[in-house]
């Protein structure tokens, strides 16, 4: 039998190290030992599947999953996942957390002194249609300070994390917002040193999914990565 | 048409929020064949402390060997009941938990069957990549002949099997830097 073919490693600069001081918290998390290169085996080429038993309709929408409206401004956030070979992937489970408008996250852990939304947890999901789109409807998260350096400040994001069709596909990121002037500062987001590779994590404005009256519409599009063209028969 | 994968980044320390809703801690339901596994273990750091803030997910072949995907071609059947996958999010002692069954056999590079193992993805703050590595279970004599095992280093080898309790649980531990690390792949 002929080894399926396995997905294809990252492009220089695309991805992030494990160490990268700037980051603090990576210093005593990052592993200090050399990685084993992994084949792509079965175990590595398949993955979990999700379908509409797993999620609600509800679960797409931040801002209708309390008695009230949440407080800030109402985007919406769409966009499509594909692989590197341009394949549209449908039916991906997509979950995305984020902070509220005031840039606090419902969570134990955040002591920032801003104020808890009660109409709003921060979390949905989300599968993709059979075009590999999404789309959720939320408020724009705000920006918070945290420990990392003096005055550092986290821009605006929203939390994703996508199961692909194997387990190397998995994939956790952050969406960003256009024109956010603290960008620059933020050791998450200069993490890796392929300028492009960044800006991808930088949502556009959006005219078309805007809903007149209503919410400001971002386009983000995720791609997870893709199988080499043909199996190679004598990797090791 | 070629597009290059979207940067990964850091879970961060509020997961709990987006991934809690999906904690899978017990995979394998009356009814689903196969010998029962309770594993448990931590996660710590270059100091030996407790990481209280990650997500630890499993995947793995049912007891025949077959994997609940539709990348898994093999003849023999999925069960229903079983998917497979697992999630547990680490507590204050750093502790994570699964029940599960032990997974059959799985189709390995040119031909070779691997030893049963757990797939195992890690993520948390401080990382700006998920951790990707294996469990293997204690004694199995097809651990000898795996041919991912033995890509690693034997001298730390170890770090991969998990090590059976008295009380009969498997013990699996996550050291993420410096003496006993744990071995994780280039995936």
């Amino acid at each position: 039998m002929k080894d399926p073919a396995p997905y294809r490693r990252p492009y220089r600069g695309t991805q992030p190290d494990y160490l990268f001081p700037p980051y603090a918290s990576t210093v005593r998390r990052a592993p200090s030992q050399p990685l084993v290169v992994l084949p792509h085996t079965l175990s590595e080429l398949t993955a979990p599947v999700f379908g509409y038993d797993d999620i609600k309709p509800q679960d797409s929408d931040l801002t209708q999953q309390h008695p009230g409206e949440p407080l800030g401004e109402r985007i919406v956030v769409s966009g499509r996942v594909l692989d590197e070979n341009g394949k549209a992937l449908p039916g991906l489970l997509i979950e995305i957390w984020q902070a509220n408008a005031a840039g606090r996250y419902n969570h134990r852990v955040d002591q920032h002194d801003a104020p808890l939304d009660p109409n709003f947890t921060g979390a949905g999901r989300i599968l993709t249609d059979a075009e590999g789109r999404y789309r959720f409807v939320t408020i724009r998260p705000g920006e918070y300070p945290w420990r990392n350096h003096h005055n550092a400040w986290r821009p605006a994001h929203i939390h994703f994390s996508l199961f692909g069709p194997a387990i190397v596909t998995r994939l956790i990121t952050q969406m960003y917002f256009p024109g956010d002037p603290l960008l620059e500062y933020d050791p998450m987001f200069t993490c890796v040193p392929d300028e492009k590779a960044r800006n991808r994590l930088v949502s556009t404005f959006d005219w078309e999914t805007t809903m007149p009256e209503h919410a400001l519409g971002y386009r983000f599009d995720i791609v997870l990565r893709g199988r080499e063209a043909t199996p190679m028969e004598n990797r090791r | 048409m070629s597009l290059r994968a979207s940067t990964s980044q850091t879970i961060g320390p509020y997961l709990r929020i987006g991934l809690e809703w999906m904690v899978i801690e017990d995979l394998a339901p009356p009814g689903v064949a196969g010998d029962r596994v309770r594993l448990e273990g931590r996660v710590v750091d270059a100091d030996g402390k407790p990481v209280n803030d990650a997500a630890v997910e499993i995947w793995q072949a049912n007891s025949q060997g077959k994997y609940a995907s539709p990348e898994d071609t093999q003849a023999q059947p999925a069960e229903k009941a079983f998917r497979g996958y697992g999630r547990s999010l680490t507590d204050d002692a750093g502790a994570f938990r699964f029940r599960t069954i032990k997974p059959g056999r799985v189709p390995g590079p040119e031909g070779k069957h691997q030893a049963p193992h757990l797939t195992v993805t890690i993520f948390m703050r401080g990382l700006l990549k998920q951790l990707q590595t294996r469990i293997y279970f204690p004694d199995d004599p097809a651990n000898a002949d795996d041919p991912v095992l033995n890509l690693v280093p034997a001298e730390r080898r170890a770090t991969l099997v998990a090590k059976k309790r008295a009380d009969g649980a498997l013990e699996w531990n996550v050291v993420l830097q410096g003496k006993n690390e744990t071995v994780f792949f280039d995936f």
